[in-house]
């Protein structure tokens, strides 16, 4: 029985401010998003964050990043930065890329961590590789994801995939 | 098309084990994915993980730690297991670990990649390791152990099998 099953795609076509996965099945046991992202903040690479059910306050974090200088860690606001896409002034043809491990999506009776790992090389000086530890601190099951540029939009050709697996 | 990630092993504990082990492994797949979210009885809980019950100091790892305050990172070498990073699960939060065994079945030493991510909604820790064994045999049996505290009531355990071909 095949495990690791797409759910839904989303191959930006134009530019947005955010992508939301909605009505996700109950299906599986685990999710796992994959994003590859560049957005038009004028900077050389933007904060890409993430909320569940619709519901930033709910998500926390711990992160771990390195910027080709020195690694710093801390607890970002809600809604949290979970990694870090190329923008507009950073090296063109650049995505910043990144996978998140949501287990336990549908458990109803504790909540749920999740797990980032991000990075975003762009061959210039500074460049982010992102660790994160997740939490969505509720017992609703997950149904809905965004992810939000933050204030940026998302461009063309940013892609972003979730699958569902099964250990059923 | 050929099924390329499948679920081999799975285990949800139901009281409070010291342990967790997985059997009779077989040689089919290309690498190995195992995914724990644990939650620990009464608070912090340090685990390791043992292959084919090597009990030699046939172990190293480096890994980046971080929890919130700063960043570290260190090695640990000619280990008896390979420790799984921990910082404070208990039932409120669990934790989750991932833990992916590369060309598992091959003649070479083993190189493991792991994730550790444990927010607690204010506090917490995440760490990303490497692991090595100095063995060449085929990993043929897991074993997810404790140095402190059980693993607790809920604690699932998930080993999947990826194949390339």
């Amino acid at each position: 029985m095949a495990t690791y099953t797409l759910i839904s795609s989303n191959v930006l076509s134009s530019s947005a401010a955010s992508v939301t996965f909605s009505s996700i099945t109950a299906t599986f046991t685990d999710l796992v998003l994959r994003c590859s992202t560049r957005t038009d903040a004028a900077a050389t690479q933007s904060a890409i964050k993430i909320f569940f059910n619709n519901s930033s306050p709910d998500t926390s974090a711990t992160f771990m990043e390195g910027d080709g200088a020195s690694v710093t860690s801390g607890f970002p606001s809600a809604p949290v930065l979970v990694f870090r896409a190329s923008a507009a002034t950073g090296t063109s043809n650049t995505f910043g890329n990144a996978e998140i491990y949501i287990p336990s999506y549908t458990n109803t009776t504790a909540v749920k961590p999740f797990s980032s790992f991000g990075v975003q090389e762009n061959n210039t000086t500074t460049a982010y590789i992102d660790v994160v530890a997740g939490l969505n601190n509720t017992t609703s099951a997950i149904s809905r994801i965004d992810i939000d540029g933050n204030g940026n939009n998302f461009v063309t050709g940013s892609s972003f995939y979730l699958y569902g697996i099964s250990n059923a | 098309m050929a099924t390329t990630y499948e679920k081999i092993a799975s285990t949800t504990i139901t009281s409070s084990t010291a342990s967790i082990t997985f059997s009779s492994i077989t040689g089919t797949y290309t690498d190995l994915r195992l995914v724990i979210v644990n939650t620990s009885v009464t608070g912090n809980n340090i685990a390791y993980i043992q292959l084919n019950s090597d009990t030699g100091t046939n172990y190293s790892s480096t890994y980046i730690y971080g929890d919130g305050s700063s960043a570290q990172s260190s090695r640990e070498v000619s280990q008896t297991y390979n420790t799984l990073a921990s910082s404070g699960s208990n039932v409120s939060f669990p934790q989750l670990w991932t833990i992916d065994l590369l060309s598992y079945a091959g003649s070479t030493f083993k190189t493991s990649l792991a994730t550790m991510a444990n927010d607690r909604n204010g506090s917490g820790a995440t760490e990303y390791s490497v692991y090595l064994w100095r063995n060449t045999a085929a990993i043929t049996s897991i074993l997810i152990g404790t140095i402190v505290n059980n693993f607790g009531t809920g604690t699932s355990a998930t080993l999947y099998g990826i194949l390339k071909a």
